[in-house]
Order: structure tokens, then sequence, then C-alpha cells
């Protein structure tokens, strides 16, 4: 590792992102940005109702051929998710069919010149509703059968799910047993940019070519092509710049159904792009989970079992390839978190309501468990009378453990949970805060300090797959490589970089293996005419899947780089070795700019036996096992509590992270602390609520509130670098870690600062009502104080 | 969403403005800033068929001292006031500085939140505290309103469909005023969930308590604010204001009245710091 370190431009090394210039520049390109001759804009009726069935549509008078119904396109298929999971099958059309099962689901489309003006049409559209009760709580709705989501459906369960490992034995030998009940509110995660997706027929190429913001762009790309029902080789889907993704961006939306097939229709290029009314109201939905949790525990805090029910508020359908059983999947499999204990029963229902589809969202069910699960530890602590940081650390799996299979048969393969824990509590200085939490703050707000710990499963591969049941399970990634005829290198991934730096990061591994300069390193992506096939960027995969096929392509080269160079060099093959772009002979050196000027220019340069597969380079990979590379980390947060206002600010928050080895500490240090703001905003402000007709309170960001910059404290990030043994270079995934542990750990301070009022505050988001009724309900109940642990 | 087709016309003067809002009653509306209507417009809450600018008339943009007040022009934005503190008051800085964003302040102007009448918003309770009069001028010609009748319900105000707000007159604070002014905000830039204003001036004989960010128009709670000009902070209890203010908006729930009770007592402890 010649050039490692932060003076060179590998693995290690914080290089500037590539993608920077253009974006600060204001020279992206986004879907919105493009314009194509006699583009048409569409714009979507929605039902402004959360159940009803269609009695009938009325378009407006003049409309013909301007406004279309799902009659309208009887070849487009519904969008359906199988599973070999036994989860109840939702049949999405691309435009209500019969019945509307949220608020916001599309029911016509309308065309026009602008967006304006197709709107001015939408909205004559004329509908006949016969309402029907709404189902909005998925508690509720799992008991009630008499109102049915999905009529042919016997209740309203999309998928139970449940497990037991040893739970009988090892509850029986609890001293202490904890309860609670824990919940975390519906979100919608946002991406600076929304959905958006512009088609248009090719003649030349005989294709339709999807622009589209998208992550996963060939999974769309067959996704269109199946519920269009044409071959996957007549569809082509660019993602350009995509403005964020945190898994919106990787399913297949009826939206992208509709102008796919208006483009095949008219021969016409259409778009459609989604506003942030239509994101909040009809398209993005996630987190909402709730739980029912009792911990069996030795007096000492010691944790032997752990029985949990949990409800995920489904929504009404499941989504394609990602299917509504990820969720479930993850929240049953994921709930033990970094501890070792030896009982676990759990029982998990996903529930159809009347609601936008449950979307996987940046740390899919693992900000609800890790919520769940570190509330639990800080409540046993609380049980039995010691300090959470202490009962967290004589918990959490140890590093001679490693590699490590957990309750739920969840492989940990490498790092050091407790060090991570440790350190945290060091750079926070917690006997610092503990002083003054004592002595109290001049503006009368109190003080509270929390600590969190989770790991994070990435780049899970074939096998974890398999068992979520999804119609589609990743295997091997591949990336390809050419060498250009002057010496630089265009790097081709099936991933789509959306925030996540890959233009460099990626680079920079190529540089690692061939010494190329970042700079002459194109990394395409996006592109499923451009790019191998990949299933694309979620699960914090991209860096470890292809970044693996990417560093495997480059060596690939070695052999042919050298026994071309070797031949320039005029001696054998065996004495010539491939150094930091060049190679090196014992009289001297090729650059690899003069190989590859004999290989494309030169050929009268090259050894009659030269390897004719020349200087590009496709190979597939997969890490040497594929249960996923775990990052984890433990944060820590001391809060002043405004118990006037019910307002939280948090004072310092401090993470120690272990994501094994860098490619960029920079681009690790940013995916960090963003994700942080994402789970800010899942612990404080974001809360999608709907009333008991179905209707959501939240259509502008007005009322659904995201954190700004004045909400997100300076984070200091520490990082520790354990490899994985199963990846190359011991790199993990890292990309979801930074937004599962805010919640639990802003709780658990705020738990901590209201200690003396003895109540616990266990919903998201922790709004100052909240707060403050927590804060009334214990002056009402006069329960005896106690002194802050 | 994009909004509505409507017309849009420059106003030349305030009489042009006046004759075009004259011209179709009810669906003519005025933009300066644009910062509520616009957003209003792009949801097609708002749909009228003319919208009369009248950001670049200068006659709307004097700030003028006028001996014992300040003259403020309604199309003023909230960023000009934040960068030009006024002698005798400083309390138009002081609240223009936490408006919003400042994105937000060098286009939002003062009449435009006047007339847009959200009760959450900070110059509705701010001026009627200060005791500043509001002054109109409609086709029948021009008259003033006392910035706390201004506003008769939430979103709706005493402006007539012709009429327009020309200009708000603030009076000076004498040199002893004491002015507190506090605001509960779930996140920056936000609006607040509970807002207080407080001007006790004893040379002017002014005892001025405003609660804001209610349901409806700010409310008065002279109670509080004559026994604080009489008898001092100690004198107010936190039952006090509570009683007070479930007199003026009642209703309200026991969180909602705590948080405006803290904005209260905090409005009064900067005003008279213990």
């Amino acid at each position: 590792m010649s050039t490692q370190g932060e003076k060179g431009q590998g693995i290690g090394a914080r290089v500037p992102r590539k993608e920077d210039a253009r974006h600060l520049h204001g020279r992206g390109q986004f879907v919105p940005d493009m314009i194509l001759p006699g583009q048409r804009e569409v714009a979507f009726f929605r039902s402004p109702v959360a159940h009803a069935r269609i009695l009938g549509i009325r378009k407006p008078a003049g409309s013909e051929g301007r406004v279309f119904v799902r009659e309208d396109m009887p070849d487009v298929k519904p969008i359906v998710a199988p599973s070999t999971l036994p989860i109840k099958p939702s049949e999405q059309h691309p435009l209500a069919h019969g019945k509307v099962r949220f608020v916001g689901e599309p029911i016509a489309c309308a065309i026009g010149r602008t967006r304006a003006e197709a709107e001015d049409l939408a909205e004559q559209v004329e509908v006949d509703f016969e309402e029907l009760p709404a189902l909005v709580d998925s508690r509720l709705s799992r008991k009630d059968k008499s109102v049915r989501v999905h009529e042919h459906w016997d209740d309203n369960v999309f998928l139970t799910l449940a497990l037991d490992n040893g739970f009988e034995e090892a509850s029986k030998k609890a001293d202490v047993v904890v309860r609670r009940e824990i919940e975390l509110s519906r979100q919608s995660m946002n991406p600076m940019e929304g959905k958006g997706t512009l088609a248009v027929w090719d003649d030349r190429a005989n294709q339709l070519v999807l622009y589209s913001s998208s992550q996963t762009p060939h999974l769309l790309r067959i996704g269109v092509a199946r519920f269009l029902g044409m071959a996957e080789e007549q569809v082509r889907v660019i993602a350009p710049d995509v403005g964020g993704g945190f898994g919106y961006k990787c399913i297949v939306f009826t939206e992208d159904l509709c102008v796919a097939w208006l483009a095949m229709k008219y021969r016409k290029p259409f778009r459609y792009i989604e506003d942030r009314r239509e994101h909040l109201v009809a398209g993005a939905n996630s987190r909402q989970h709730h739980y029912n949790l009792t911990a069996y525990a030795s007096k000492e805090g010691r944790l032997l079992a752990l029985d949990a029910e949990i409800h995920i508020d489904g929504g009404a359908y499941s989504n394609w390839p990602f299917t509504i059983g990820l969720e479930p999947g993850q929240a049953t499999g994921n709930l033990p978190g970094p501890y070792d204990f030896r009982g676990y029963r759990v029982k998990t229902y996903c529930v159809a309501t009347n609601k936008p589809g449950f979307l996987p969202y940046r740390g899919v069910a693992r900000t609800g468990v890790c919520f769940a699960m570190e509330l639990m530890m800080d409540a046993i602590a609380r049980a039995v009378d010691r300090d959470p940081y202490e009962v967290r650390l004589q918990n959490l799996v140890r590093p001679e453990q490693m590699p490590y299979d957990n309750v739920a048969k969840k492989h940990y393969d490498s790092g050091d949970y407790p060090r991570a824990l440790k350190t945290a509590r060091e750079k926070l200085d917690v006997d610092k805060w503990r002083e003054r939490q004592k002595r109290g703050e001049p503006d009368g707000r109190i003080i509270g300090i929390g600590f969190a710990s989770y790991c994070e499963q990435s780049a899970h591969g074939t096998s974890v797959f398999a068992a979520w049941g999804l119609p589609m399970t990743p295997g091997y990634e591949q990336a390809a490589v050419r060498i250009t005829a002057g010496g630089g290198l265009e790097v081709r991934i099936g991933v789509q970089s959306h925030g996540q730096g890959m233009e460099t990061t990626m680079a920079q591994l190529a540089h690692e293996i061939l010494g190329i300069d970042v700079s002459r390193i194109q990394v395409v992506h996006g592109d499923t005419g451009a790019t191998p096939f990949s299933t694309g960027t979620y699960a914090s995969r991209s860096i470890v899947m292809s970044g693996g096929a990417v560093v495997n392509a480059c060596r690939e080269l070695i052999p042919r780089l050298t026994k071309i160079g070797a031949h320039l060099l005029k001696c054998a093959e065996a004495e010539a070795r491939f150094e930091s772009g060049a190679v090196v002979g014992p009289a001297g050196s090729v650059t690899l700019a003069q190989i590859a000027e004999a290989w494309y220019m030169r050929p009268e340069w090259l050894p009659l036996d030269v390897d004719r597969t020349g200087l590009e380079a496709s190979v597939a990979y997969k890490p040497k096992k594929d249960t996923g590379a775990f990052s984890y980390a433990s944060h820590a947060v001391a809060v002043a509590v405004d118990t006037d206002t019910g307002q939280v600010e948090i004072l310092d928050y401090v993470i120690v992270e272990d994501c094994g080895t860098m490619v960029n500490p920079m681009v690790v240090e940013g995916q960090t602390l963003g994700g942080v703001a994402q789970g800010i905003g899942t612990a404080l402000y974001e809360e999608q609520q709907y009333d008991a007709n179905g209707q959501p309170n939240a259509s502008t960001l007005a009322d659904y509130l995201l954190p700004g910059p004045t909400e997100v404290p300076a984070i200091r990030i520490f990082h520790m670098e354990t490899p994985s043994p199963y990846t190359e270079f011991g790199i993990k995934g890292m990309g979801e870690g930074g937004a599962i542990a805010p919640p639990a750990v802003i709780f658990n301070a705020v738990n901590n600062a209201l200690t003396p009022f003895g109540v616990e505050v266990s919903q998201t988001p922790l709004t100052p009502e909240k707060l403050l009724e927590a804060i009334e309900r214990a002056k009402k109940e006069t329960v005896p104080k106690r002194e802050a642990a | 969403m994009k909004a509505a087709a409507f017309d849009y016309v420059r106003a030349r003067d305030v009489a042009e403005a006046v004759r075009q809002l004259a011209s179709l009653p009810g669906d003519a509306k005025l933009i300066a800033g644009g910062q509520s209507l616009g957003p209003m417009l792009n949801l097609r809450l708002a749909r009228p068929k003319l919208l009369v600018d009248v950001s670049k008339l200068e006659s709307l943009k004097i700030i003028a001292d006028e001996g014992d007040a300040w003259r403020i022009g309604a199309s003023v934005t909230h960023s000009q006031l934040e960068d030009r503190p006024l002698a005798g008051c400083a309390p138009l800085a002081q609240v223009a500085r936490v408006i919003a964003y400042r994105a937000v302040r060098n286009r939002g102007t003062v009449g435009g939140s006047l007339a847009h009448a959200d009760p959450a918003a900070d110059w509705p309770v701010v001026l009627a505290a200060l005791g500043a009069t509001v002054f109109l001028v409609g086709t029948k010609g021009k008259r003033e309103v006392a910035a706390d009748q201004f506003m008769s319900s939430a979103f709706t105000t005493a402006l007539a469909d012709d009429e327009i707000i020309e200009s708000v007159r603030v009076p000076k604070l004498s040199a002893g005023a004491s002015w507190g002014y506090y605001k509960f905000c779930r996140k920056t830039g936000e609006f607040p969930e509970a807002a207080a204003a407080l001007l006790l001036d004893p040379e002017r004989r002014v005892a001025r308590l405003y609660a804001g960010a209610l349901d409806r128009p700010p409310q008065p709670l002279d109670t509080v604010a004559r026994t604080l000009a009489q008898s001092g902070a100690q004198a107010v209890t936190a039952d006090m204001i509570d009683a007070a203010l479930q007199r003026a908006a009642p209703g309200l729930g026991p969180v909602a009245r705590k948080l405006r009770t803290t904005a209260v007592r905090r409005a009064i402890s900067q005003a008279l710091p213990s």
C-alpha cells in the first residue's frame, strides 16, 4: 500500500470529493434540470380520502388524450412483489383500480406543456367515492377483520414472523423482569430531491429510456420491463445526478410506470417530478414501530433473555422489489443488537393500514430496534440501580468472542464493542457532566447524559437476503475497468452514487491497486447502458461489494500490464514487477501510459503472446463470507432539558465508530454527520400523524419539521479501525449507522435528566408537548423523587 | 405544485395599487415580499385572479423619524429593520432579528406580515405591545387602526378589499422603558408555539402585555400588566398569568397554558431582570 495515508490518494486518504465541484457550482444534472424537445409534464389527481371504493371517475370535458385513468392502460400490470415469506400479496395498480387505500393514491394522470397546465387539468377530475372506515392503527388493524385494506385477504396482516431461541430456559434464571412499551412515529425520509422520472422512446436505439432519480437503475429497468410487459433490453435506465435517496429511491413507483406508459404510447418525452407535498403525503413512509418488550436480567443487570412483540405499520402496499417483508425481517433479526445473551423470543406483525406503503429508510428497522433495545438497557439499569453505562458494558459482546453468532443467528465478524463504549464515555468526559448535573444550570435547565451502542450489518449478501424472501437476491457484484489510450482509467460500476462520494472513493480503490492519479480515473455509474449489472446502492453495500469488485478488476490487469511492460523493457516477465503505475524491470521502467499506447496505438510493439483480453477487465466479487461486515459504534450525549418549555438542547454529541478500514475518513464522517442529522429528526422533530379518517397532518415542511443547521450540534467523531476478515482490505459498509443511534442516545439522556421526576419518555418524536405532559403526569402521580444517577 | 394562472401588475403608485384592488374585489391580492403568499399560491390555497406588486413603491419603503414616533412603510423588509436600529425603538431591530431566517427577512415585509395576519407571526403581537398604529389607504380615503385592533381573527384583518397598508407608526419608548419579548419555537426559523411581548414605560404611563401565537389575535393580559407596573415582577405569580391566559384564550389545555405562561414569565424577566 504505497500511497496509503493522509498525503496519498489511496485507501485512508482524505481525498476531496471529485463530485463536489459541479454540485458546489450548481452544475449538477438532475432529472428536473432536463428538458427534451416536445417534453410534456405529468401531474396526478390523487385521492383526497384514505379508504373508499371508486364508484365513478369523470374526466374534464375536452381533455381527451390528456387525462388518463387505470382503464386507459390495461396492458400495464399492477405492482406485485412476490416473496418466499408468507406475505399476503397486495396489488398496486399504476392508477387506483376500484378502490383507494391511502390519501394521495394516484387516481388519474394529466399531461400539459407545463406542470401548472397539467395540474389545472388534474384538479378538474371528479371522482365518486363510497367511503370506508380508515385503518390507521396497526394494533387495532391487526385485530379488526371487519374492515380490510385488501378485501380478498381474511385479515389485515401482511406478515407474521416468530422466532424462539432458548427463551424459556434463559428467562427462568432471571432475578429481575423489566417491561416497557416503546414506539416510533411514522416518518418520511426526505432526500433533498424527491422522485422524478423522464421517459422517452429512442427510435435509434429501439429503447425506452428512463432518466430517473434512482438508487438502483438496473432493478428499475427490470421492474419497468416486467410491469410494462417489455423485454429488459428494450429499456435503459439512466440515473443522472440524484439528490439523495435514503432507501426511498430503490423501488419501482407507480408514477414511473405511468410516465413510461405515456412515452411508449405517444413516443414523446414525458416527465413527472414529485413535489414535497406529494412526497410527504403520498410518497415516503417509514419507521413506525411499536414494541412491547420484556427483559429478563440478573440482579447485576446482565441481560439473560428478551421477549418481544413488535408491530410494524406497513401501510397499504408492499413494494417491488424490497417487499414489505424487509422491515419485519430486519426488526426480528436485529433487535438483540450488540449484546451477548442467549434467550430470545419475538413475534413481529407487519400490518396493513390506510397509509402509503412502508418503504426502506436509511437504517432499515435498526433505528427502531436500537431505540427499543437501548431504552431497555437503561430501564434494566434503573431496575437494578446501576449506571446504564456499566450495565451496557457488561452486556456487550466482547472482542475475544469474535466472530460471534448471536441469539438471532447473526454472525458478527469482528470488532471491540466495549472499547467503543469506553472511549465514548472518556471523550464525552462524563465526570465533568455529572459534576455540572449535580451543580444545576443557572437557567434552571436540567442536564442528562445518555449512551447508545449498536452494530450495523452492512454489505450482507445472498444468504441474508434469501432469508428475507425478496424477489431479487444480491449475489456477485461486478465492476468493469478499462485503461484508456492515454493511461487513464474508466471504472464502470452498477451501483449509483447519490451523495456517498463514490466517484471519489471508487477512484481511490482503483488508485490503490494501479497507482493512477484519481484525477485520471473516471467512475461511470447510474446507467444500465454503460455499467455492469448490479442490484444497486442500498444496505450499506456499495463500498464493500462494488468496491471489492473494482479492486479485483484492477488486480486482473496487473499481469497483463506486466507482460507488455516486460516486453517493452526487453526483460523477462519474471524480472518485471508492477509498481505504482509503472512496470519496473532490472534496467528501467515503463509507465502505464506507455503500455497503454502500445496496446491501443502501437500493436507492433506488443509481444506475440500478449494477453488478448487487453487492458479492460470485468470481474465479479463477493466477500469470503456473505453474512455481512458489521460496523458498530457507541454514541454518547449530554443534553439540557428545559422543563418549562419541553425543549431539549444537545450540548455535546460524541461518536466512536468502527467501520473497518476507512477508504476516505472524510467521506465516512460526512456520511455519519448526515445520518445523525436524520436521527435527530427521528428523536425530536419528525412525525407524520394521521387522524381517525386517515388524513395526514403534515403536507409541507412547515408541519413536518426537519432538523436544520441550528438543531444539529457540532458532532465529535472518533474512529476505530478493525478490519473485517471477510472483505477486501477489511472495509465495512457504514452508510446507515449515523441514523441508527441518535433517537436511542437522546432519549436515554433525557430520561437520565428526568430521573428526579421519576418518569421516562419512550415515544418518538420527543415533542415539547410530550415532554411537558410526562412531567405533568409525574407531578400528579407524586412519585417519590430520586437523585439522578 | 405550481400556482394556478393569475395576472400580474406592478403598481406605479399607491393610488394605482388601490385602483387595481378595487377593480377585482376579493380576487386581487397585493404582493410585496411574497414570503407567505408565495407558498399559498404554489399550494393553490390562494387563487387570486390578479397580483398587484407593491414591493417597488418608494412611498411604502420609508423609515421616518416623526419626533415621538417612527413611521415605517409597509414594504420595509424585516432585514432593513434588523440592520438599522432606530433610536427610541430598539425593540424593532431586536424582534426583526429573530423573525424566521435571514433569507425570509430579506424579502418579507412588515405590512405583509400584518396583512397576512398569522397569529403566530412576530409583528402582530410586538406592534400591539408597542402601541403602534396601522395606516390604511383605500378608494374611500385614508384611515388608521390601532395595531391591537387590526387583526380581527386568525388570518383576517380590518382591511377592506380595496385597502392597503401604507405604513405603521410606532411610538418611541422613554429612556426608562423596559421591553421584553419571548417566543418559543420548536426549531430556529419556525413560527412559535407561544409568544409574549411586554412594554413597561412608566414615564408614558404605559404597561402593555400581550400573549401571541394563539388561535386568535394577540390578547392583552391587562391584570398582569397592571400588577407589574404597580408592584413589580415579584408580585406576579405563575398562577396569576395562567388565570389571565385562561380568560384571554379559553380552551387551552394544561400543556399549552404551561408553554404560554413560560413565554410570559420569560418576557417579564427580560424586561425586569431580577
